[in-house]
């Protein structure tokens, strides 16, 4: 894959299915004294590299913060982050947010003007990367232009064009109708498995994380702590109405809801 | 995955994006300027109607309020000397350089206030009062400061229309909404590039409308400046109080007409770029 050359380069050195993001007692608390909220709770998770690791939780179990915290938007109250040597990850959230002002391929080429391609060489890999996510014939159209669904997959591109082997995903899916959500989880898995990518997917949707993951790990709420982590073996290509999917993700909402229950009175 | 299966996957995903695209039509270049333009002429015709009624019906002297034929025949008669053009060239300057001065000025205060809270808590409602301060009110204060000259004219007219783009450019800067910084961020635009590349970018649609408002302020400014003589060179303004003086009204008239047709244009040209800016952002429906 020409598009991105570092990306080989970024784990060389590395032993296959070494860590690519360790958070070791990690907690944050927002606020002080009476009024503070601790979010996450001396958390400790190892992502390996080539994983696709989904985090399941009920809302306010700090699974957002968990990301912002990787991503080195917002700095942990105790605890240490390790990311692969020479990856900063990239960050998706539920909205796209691309730039109005800018097309498609100019949001897509925005991160290799930042780290200074030059012009006709951004424009190239942009197209290239627009390729990847299908959506070449649109490079000139405005975000506006497109479906919600199509939006994501060009905040998507965006972010590959961070060359990063580490991309963490929150709700990316969240938004969408389910018929454009089942084709981008055929499409997010094609491209996590062709780029050998290293995928942190936070979800409240069991079936989406049964559906996608190599390993799902579920937070408890307020504050947020690891209660379950476990492998999915469930072979690929999986389809997300198949048995074997509904049973797992019955099995693990069944832990949830335990969680969730802990909060009633 | 097996082949045919990765090409139905692709066919469905390119039928459901054509679906929810929609499709792109414009009409013509003129179809559009007809559309724009014809309530406007008919709009024109009606004042030139009720006009001439007015005038033939005999409601003021002929002294006092000319028909249309002799204000456009002496407006004519003004295209054709030096005195409209030097007029016209000076109170285009006046306001050109007001407005940059203004521009800078305000720019530099609206970005000040909306980053330092400090400043925010001091004048950010000093800053709103002063817009509402009509600017011929700064007249007798700057003649006193700086005499009757250009300097009195640029005061007045950079407190006109300060304070507006001061206001757009902290709307701008409040309304960037987070995700879009958080977005920049790490996509990797740090310091300078964060502002250059997202926040810039972002609160444009606020300075416009600032700039927009700004220039109203500093027109009406400088007119007001002009007509109180607060500078001896005759500009439009002035050039309207001596028609009066000479009790030469089509003159008065056609001066009227000749800075109506400056706002009028300027108006014209904000508007395009407003439309312009909000139809490719998503924010209003191209016509």
């Amino acid at each position: 894959m020409t598009i991105v050359p570092d990306l080989r380069e970024a784990y060389a050195g590395l032993p296959v299915g070494g860590p690519a993001v360790a958070l070791s007692g990690v907690t944050k608390v927002f606020g002080h004294g009476a009024a503070s909220v601790t979010a996450l709770d001396r958390v400790s998770l190892t992502v390996s590299q080539g994983e696709f690791l989904c985090l399941v939780g009920a809302s306010g179990c700090g699974k957002s913060t968990l990301l912002s915290l990787v991503a080195g938007l917002d700095a942990p109250t105790a605890g240490v982050i390790e990311v692969t040597e020479g990856a900063r990850p990239g960050l998706m959230f539920q909205d796209p947010a691309l730039f109005p002002w800018l097309t498609v391929e100019q949001n897509v080429a925005l991160p290799l003007r930042l780290r200074g391609v030059g012009r006709c060489e951004r424009l190239e890999q942009a197209r290239e990367l627009l390729e990847v996510v299908r959506l070449a014939d649109f490079a000139r159209r405005r975000p506006h232009e497109l479906s919600g669904g199509m939006r994501q997959r060009v905040a998507l591109a965006r972010t590959l064009a961070l060359e990063t082997p580490v991309l963490l995903m929150d709700e990316p899916f969240g938004a969408l109708d389910a018929m454009t959500r089942d084709l981008l989880h055929d499409e997010i898995e094609r491209i996590w498995s062709e780029r050998n990518l290293t995928i942190l997917f936070v979800t409240h949707n069991v079936r989406e994380a049964a559906r996608l993951g190599n390993r799902i790990v579920l937070l408890s709420s307020r504050p947020g702590r690891v209660v379950d982590d476990r492998p999915v073996e469930i072979p690929r290509p999986r389809v997300i109405d198949s048995p074997a999917v509904a049973n797992l993700a019955a099995d693990v909402t069944v832990r949830l809801r335990e969680e969730v229950r802990r909060h009633g009175n | 995955m097996a082949t045919d299966e990765l090409v139905r996957q692709k066919a469905t995903l390119s039928g459901l994006d054509a679906l929810e695209v929609p499709t792109r039509s414009r009409r013509p270049l003129g179809a559009r300027i007809w559309k724009a333009a014809w309530p406007k002429l008919t709009a024109l015709v009606v004042v030139m109607i009720v006009w001439q009624l007015l005038f033939l019906s005999g409601w003021k002297d002929p002294w006092v309020l000319p028909g249309p034929q002799a204000v456009f025949a002496e407006l004519w008669r003004q295209m054709n000397t030096d005195e409209l053009w030097d007029a016209f060239g000076l109170t285009i300057w006046r306001a050109a350089y007001g407005f940059a001065l203004s521009l800078v000025i305000g720019g530099a205060i609206g970005l000040a206030v909306a980053r330092i809270p400090f400043l925010r808590a001091a004048i950010g409602s000093i800053i709103t009062s002063l817009q509402t301060l009509p600017s011929v009110a700064w007249v007798p204060l700057a003649i006193l400061l700086l005499q009757l000259g250009e300097g009195t004219i640029t005061f007045v007219v950079v407190l006109g229309a300060a304070p507006s783009i001061a206001n757009g450019v902290i709307a701008g800067v409040d309304f960037i909404p987070p995700l879009w910084m958080r977005a920049g961020r790490n996509i990797g635009a740090r310091g300078f590039a964060l502002y250059r590349h997202v926040a810039g970018p972002a609160s444009l649609p606020a300075i416009v409308a600032g700039l927009k408002q700004g220039w109203a302020f500093a027109w009406r400014s400088l007119m007001a400046a002009e007509i109180v003589g607060a500078a001896d060179a005759t500009g439009l303004g002035l050039q309207m109080m001596v028609y009066r003086d000479l009790n030469d009204a089509a003159g008065l008239y056609a001066v009227l007409i000749t800075i109506l047709i400056i706002g009028l244009f300027v108006d014209t040209v904000f508007g395009f770029v407003e439309r312009t800016m909000r139809s490719r952002r998503g924010l209003a429906e191209a016509d």
